[in-house]
């Protein structure tokens, strides 16, 4: 047996079983060991993956030995392997932080339970990324759906419940439309291999029951990702959701989401029936421009830090989903490049966000104020992701903005960068909302004798800080990938 | 020629559909949203399940009495598609038990009303100071 | 009284139609899922008839939770034991020498992974759902 011929599945199946293994155990110190090695096992795979697929292209692996379009396939090619990084990646920062978070926000006997859901949920998004099968993808969405709605509702506060309730409505809506949309295809083409269904759509795309196809689909996915204006479940979610929970989920479950909607707009439907047929590029502008100025003006007057940091992620969203609307290689690179940046970029601020829930009791404004002066350190890290967020020159928001603005450029659409431009100021103001009450207003008397968070906490959320940073000077990794990935999926890079 | 009710089982699939989809939206009992749900899902069993049947075909079970067999892959994946309907349906009646041991109702107006009321007043007497 | 009997008679050609449901899964309709849930159907009856605590001492929540562990497990040892022996995962060819008997016993071990864990998971939401009742 050769492991390195076996690494797709390996992704997906060391993470899969770590979880009923944590469960068997039933002891939260030995469930947390063992997942954790299984989610650095994880992160350690996708690197070689993506050290394989720079040199060969694409990796095909087909799992009982059934050649692919009759089987199912794992297929991992350059945007695979990126978002497999990027996802496994977090979850190794994240997962060392929530041993010391969930300490103070879920009961001990049941923290065995929550490393099992976080196994289920990093394997669901890893196997969503790496499969090659449009049913086999359903699967996996569930599964990282079902864990994350159990997870968020094991926040303290009982609106956490209700925001678990209302996203499983919403989550539950969107998977049915992508499965009747994959029934669609499925009884059009006989076939559920991604690439098979590219390859035989490419005669029928104008058929009814295709465009109907890609309607649920765009629907369902579009759900998922909370593109405006499917975005009501993501807020609460978010706010009331355990601190390394949101992290994980702000940084992870939409992005993956995108990559699901770039698999089936680029290598299922393909290109010309998209964006050249269907007038899909305006209608994206439009609801990509909506959500990056209502999200950025609703999260101006929230009163909750977790909330107003969540509808900015709606705004976020918005520039990736521009991103695709361009149709051009710039355009996609601008997208996956802001994928990988707003993720260690939300990541890290919700990581930190975290540690002031720990020191302060709450996110609220009221309660946050002079943060800045009791835990220096940890404001300052949340000051340097929101720089990344407005998209300062030097922070990793910076160089997904710029490849934005080139894409604009290439169109001629002078007015867009003004646009973009403008959407920014709005960033500025409600990260100035936290600057001002955290350094120019005195801690509450109650407490002024907080202390600056632990250790286990600091060190991973300055791990993302420090990747912002990083991406934000060294953009080799990131846009090399992603240019790369882009080629790959518009047909020109091989 | 095809008539408007040669292909009925999509009408029914529709109905359910949009009967599922219309309880959700229109109910503002959580359990009442779930069946909803449920019915939702259901309708999507069928739009695999119909045309995976062909008259006259027996399950595929290769025999030399048989010639006729129905693809067997829509079931497998409604099977699939089952399971997660009933995870899904036992996580979401889980949540309306737990939501109705902290809130007291199921009815989505009263909760948000509830949850209209502060939780935290601590943070809320100092904003009002501010 | 009726009850009793009737199902101290009925629950035994329940679980033996589970089993009947889970081997014949190879040549005929049926397999691990059907009899997982039968089997757990039959638990249920047991416990609406002998009471819940009865049931929880035949099958302790400990069980069952790891009911739900192991058969996942099973299932995921049957596919690393077809990259162990080199094939893919879940290659159920090179399980035995005869590519045929391979898949027989293959798929034989695969459904038995599926019937415990779905015998689980129908029996650990049963007993969270009841259980919530009593407590109050």
């Amino acid at each position: 047996m050769n492991v390195t011929e076996h690494l797709p599945i390996l992704q997906v199946v060391l993470p899969l079983a770590s979880a009923p293994l944590a469960v068997l155990l039933r002891d939260r110190l030995a469930a947390f060991v063992l997942v954790l090695a299984a989610t650095w096992a994880a992160f350690a795979i996708s690197v070689l993956l993506w050290l394989q697929v720079g040199e060969s292209g694409l990796i095909s692996y087909a799992i009982g030995s059934w050649p692919p379009p009759w089987g199912i396939e794992y297929r991992v090619d350059a945007l695979a392997s990126l978002v497999l990084m990027l996802v496994s990646g977090i979850a190794a920062v994240v997962l060392p932080y929530s041993r010391a978070s969930i300490e103070r926000e879920i009961r001990p006997d049941k923290h065995y339970l929550f490393y099992a859901m976080f196994a289920l949920c990093l394997s669901g998004l890893l196997g969503i990324t790496v499969t090659g099968d449009a049913f086999n993808l359903f699967v996996f969405l569930e599964i990282s759906s079902l864990s994350s709605y159990a997870m968020i509702a094991l926040g303290k506060d009982r609106r956490s419940l209700v925001a678990a309730y209302q996203y499983l409505i919403m989550g539950t809506i969107g998977a049915t439309f992508i499965v009747i949309g994959v029934g669609l295809l499925y009884i059009k083409t006989g076939t559920l291999n991604l690439a098979d269904l590219g390859v035989r759509l490419q005669a029928m795309t104008s058929h009814r029951p295709v465009l109907a196809a890609l309607a649920f689909l765009t629907v369902g996915i579009s759900l998922k990702l909370a593109m405006f204006p499917l975005h009501q479940w993501l807020p609460n979610a978010y706010a009331y959701a355990p601190s390394a929970v949101s992290a994980f989920l702000a940084a992870t479950a939409t992005k993956v989401s995108v990559y699901a909607l770039l698999r089936f707009y680029f290598s299922v439907f393909g290109e010309t029936a998209v964006f050249q047929r269907l007038p899909m590029e305006d209608l994206m502008l439009v609801l990509a421009l909506a959500g990056m100025f209502v999200a950025s003006t609703v999260a101006i007057f929230q009163d909750n830090l977790k909330r107003l940091f969540a509808y900015s992620s709606v705004a976020q969203i918005g520039y990736s989903v521009l991103g695709i609307s361009f149709d051009s290689v710039t355009g996609l690179t601008a997208t996956i490049v802001h994928l990988v940046n707003h993720a260690v970029t939300k990541g890290g601020l919700f990581l930190l966000l975290g540690a002031v829930i720990a020191g302060m009791g709450g996110v609220t404004l009221a309660r946050v104020q002079g943060v800045g002066r009791v835990m220096p350190l940890t404001s300052f890290g949340i000051v340097i992701c929101g720089l990344s967020l407005i998209g300062v020159p030097g922070t990793a928001g910076f160089v997904s903005k710029w490849y934005l603005i080139l894409a604009a450029l290439e169109k001629g659409q002078w007015w867009l960068v003004f646009l973009i431009v403008l959407s920014s100021l709005l960033a500025v103001a409600y990260v100035w909302r936290f600057v001002e009450v955290a350094y120019f207003h005195a801690p509450r008397a109650d407490l002024a004798g907080a202390r600056e968070a632990p250790l286990a906490l600091a060190l991973p959320a300055w791990t993302l800080v420090a990747a912002t940073l990083w991406f934000g000077v060294d953009t080799s990794l990131t846009v090399g990938s992603a240019s790369r990935a882009a080629g790959q999926l518009l047909g020109i890079a091989p | 020629m095809t008539g408007f009710l040669d292909h009925y089982d999509y009408w029914v699939m529709l109905f359910l559909a949009m009967s599922g989809l219309f309880i959700v939206i229109a109910r503002g009992n959580l359990i009442k949203k779930l069946v909803g749900l449920a019915i939702l899902q259901t309708s999507v069993y069928l739009l695999y399940l119909a045309p995976g049947k062909i008259v006259g075909g027996t399950a595929p079970i290769v025999d030399a009495a048989f010639t006729v067999y129905s693809n067997p892959l829509p079931q497998v994946l409604i099977l699939t598609a089952i399971v997660v309907g009933v995870a899904t349906l036992a996580l979401g009646l889980a949540l309306v038990v737990r939501i109705r041991e902290e809130y007291g109702t199921i009815e989505e107006d009263e909760i948000l009303h509830l949850d209209a009321d502060p939780a935290d007043p601590a943070d809320n007497a100092s904003a009002s100071q501010r | 009284m009726i009850l009793r009997v009737i199902g101290k008679l009925l629950i035994p050609f329940i679980l033996l139609f589970a089993l009947y449901v889970q081997l014949h899964g190879d040549y005929g309709p049926g397999g691990g899922f059907q009899a997982g849930a039968i089997i757990a159907a039959a638990m249920v009856l047991y416990a609406m008839i002998y009471g819940l605590s009865t049931a929880r001492r035949v099958f302790p929540d400990w069980l069952v939770e790891s009911m739900i562990a192991g058969g996942v497990l099973l299932y995921l040892a049957v596919g690393l034991a077809g990259l162990y022996v080199g094939g893919n995962f879940l290659d159920y060819f090179v399980l035995d020498a005869d590519p045929v008997t391979g898949q027989h016993r293959g798929i034989f071990w695969i459904e038995l992974g599926v019937a415990i864990t779905v015998c689980g998971v129908l029996l650990k939401i049963f007993y969270l759902f009841t259980q919530r009742g009593q407590d109050q």
